[in-house]
């Protein structure tokens, strides 16, 4: 493979991971190369059920840290929105690409684009009543301006654990019909908590509202108030 | 509220958190009645279990009545009188659905921790470390109980809390560990460590056929109590060599199962193989002191099996593989699966064949904890099993 020259992204990346701010082993991916993400979990429910709740892409923020909203604006085509690191978000358009029902879902990024993304999820049969493997394979365009950057970072230092932080999440969802959470980690599985827990005690004060929205809008409105609650 | 919460190496303290609220519709909160330090709470205490914080609230084995029940909580009513066990898990995951409920695989928010140490996630457990969950734990006036349908279970008024309290640890973590040990009719077990848990596995396996138990410790108050309610024989490891002795009590053919009811911090007779452990471990360059395990091993007959339930936190070195490999032992282990074990030993308590209560050696307020950690960590006062309440 050739060799690329630093890019003033890579020499920042670098520099970056030096101080101990990553990114580290996953650096931004060299000039034209799109950077891939590959994570797989089973989960213990039948394959049609799986694919139902992946299906319809405004649930996908209950499990994915780093979307805040997906509004389907017709049949195949949606608007993202996404939490930039910092302030602000991010937003683009997609649009789906393959459903086979019941096996595979892939969509892609249209419009800007600085926030060129694909993804796909596979949906296959575990052995012996096992339940189903679920398998993800992202793709996002090398960053090119500033919401370009964002993206990028939105996967974070490791984004391989975030997506299976997130797959992690997807399957707490499916099988227990909501996100885990712990005086620890009160806003449930998350990469970055995992090295900065605060205590295992209870939260200060009153954060949360009162459980009992049934499932998964339940657990959106939990996640939203304990990632509040949480920055003590 | 009042909890006690880890403040370092060596140090407990009584603290004011928070009270606890409910998280998700399947919590509970349970006001605490009765609570007690486990041994394996020691190996908090003595820092030796990695992804301790500073705040955090001790204690996994606990009871009391629901004061709080989320929405979608159907089994659990307020005002049930409960006990809790120790691993938290989900009812609904594949482990879970084959009752391997300590490794849950979705109980733990920090699953990722473990995978780095454990290779794998492990179920959440209260009070024990953000590797497992980061949850707070009983050692305190209240807990959240994350899906409060699946673990707890109800007790009636008529049995007393030192009765069912075990029920949430060390009850079932003894009758795991001889359960492990496939005991047939005529069967010797040989149980390493006369603690609660080591008791319990003495008693569980005479009720599960065991044709003999010998017990081995070195703190003469725990083996007399052990022999004094459990049956079993003993031997003190300060004052014969294990191995001969277990070699001349079977004739030569050796247990046909043991027991690790020690875990990681066993001690040994001879100073300098201790003494070369107990450096690695205080250097941090092992985690544990595996004597028992690898004397566990040496003992077993050919073919037998070793039960490991003493906890280990991490990696071990001399460990005896040649033995356990070319005489076709078994290893089995597992922190315990209470769950399943909830309902059938409850059923034994209640019909008299085992009274777990015969453990408690001291009875304190939660007040009183950090004392109750001294004298359990260094044997005192006959200490064998504290119970606390808040």
């Amino acid at each position: 493979m050739k060799r690329h020259q630093d890019s003033p992204a890579d020499r920042l990346a670098r520099g970056l991971g030096r101080i101990g701010l990553a990114p580290g082993r996953a650096r931004l991916a060299a000039p034209g190369a799109a950077r891939r993400t590959r994570a797989s979990v089973t989960v213990n429910r039948p394959r049609d059920a799986v694919y139902a709740y992946w299906r319809d892409f405004t649930r996908l923020p209950l499990f994915m840290d780093h979307l805040e909203s997906v509004e389907t604006l017709d049949g195949a085509r949606t608007h993202w929105t996404a939490r930039a690191p910092g302030k602000g978000t991010v937003e683009w358009d997609a649009e789906l690409v393959r459903d086979d029902e019941n096996a595979l879902i892939a969509w892609r990024s249209t419009g800007e684009p600085a926030v060129g993304n694909t993804g796909t999820v596979r949906f296959t049969d575990a052995p012996a009543g096992r339940g189903t493997e679920v398998r993800v394979d992202l793709a996002h365009d090398p960053p090119g301006g500033r919401a370009g950057v964002a993206l990028a970072r939105l996967l974070g230092e490791h984004p391989t654990q975030q997506v299976r932080d997130d797959l992690r999440r997807f399957k707490q969802i499916l099988e227990t019909g909501e996100v885990v959470r712990s005086d620890g980690s009160p806003e449930g599985v998350r990469a970055t908590r995992q090295a900065r827990q605060r205590p295992g005690r209870p939260l200060p004060g009153r954060p949360l509202p009162a459980a009992g929205a049934a499932g998964a809008a339940g657990a959106a409105g939990v996640a939203g108030a304990a990632g509040e609650g949480a920055t003590a | 509220m009042k909890a006690i919460c880890w403040a370092g190496r060596n140090a407990v303290e009584v603290a004011d958190v928070p009270d606890p609220a409910i998280l998700t519709a399947r919590d509970a909160i349970v006001r605490v009645t009765a609570t007690s330090i486990c041994g394996s709470d020691l190996h908090l205490y003595d820092g030796y279990i990695p992804t301790v914080r500073k705040g955090d609230v001790l204690g996994h084995e606990f009871m009391g009545e629901v004061v709080d029940v989320g929405a979608q909580v159907r089994d659990l009513r307020v005002g049930d009188r409960v006990v809790v066990p120790f691993p938290i898990a989900c009812g609904h995951c594949w482990a879970c659905e084959h009752d391997l409920y300590s490794v849950c695989e979705n109980s733990n928010p920090n699953a990722a921790l473990a995978e780095t140490f454990m290779g794998h996630g492990l179920a959440g457990i209260f009070g024990y470390s953000h590797m497992l969950g980061g949850y707070a734990g009983g050692q305190a006036e209240y807990v959240r109980v994350p899906f409060a349908d699946v673990g707890p279970i109800r007790v009636e008024d008529d049995l007393a809390d030192e009765q069912v309290l075990f029920l949430s640890d060390v009850l079932p973590t003894g009758w795991m560990a001889a359960e492990n040990c496939d005991i047939r009719p005529g069967d010797t077990i040989a149980v390493w460590g006369a603690g609660p848990v080591g008791q319990f596995a003495a008693a569980s396996a005479f009720i599960q056929g065991a044709e003999r138990v010998i017990v081995i410790d070195r703190v003469p108050a725990r083996l007399d109590r052990t022999r004094a309610y459990t049956g079993a024989e003993t031997l003190d490891h300060e004052d014969v060599d294990v191995l001969d002795a277990l070699r001349d009590m079977t004739a030569g053919r050796g247990p046909d199962a043991c027991v690790d009811a020690v875990g990681m911090e066993a001690h040994h007779p001879t100073g300098p193989i201790h003494a070369f452990d107990r450096a690695k471990q205080a250097l941090r360059r092992a985690t544990e002191r595996p004597h028992a395990l690898r004397e566990a091993i040496m003992a077993c007959r050919g073919g037998g099996t070793v039960s490991v339930v003493g906890v280990y936190g991490g990696a071990i070195d001399t460990f005896p593989m040649g033995p356990l490999m070319n005489r076709s032992l078994t290893l089995r282990a597992g922190q315990c699966h209470v769950q399943r074990y909830l309902a059938p030993l409850l059923d034994r308590i209640r019909d008299g064949e085992i009274d777990p209560s015969f453990v408690v050696s001291h009875r304190m307020s939660l007040d009183e904890a950090p004392r109750g950690y001294e004298l359990l960590k260094h044997e005192r006062d006959k200490c064998n099993k504290i119970i606390l309440r808040p």
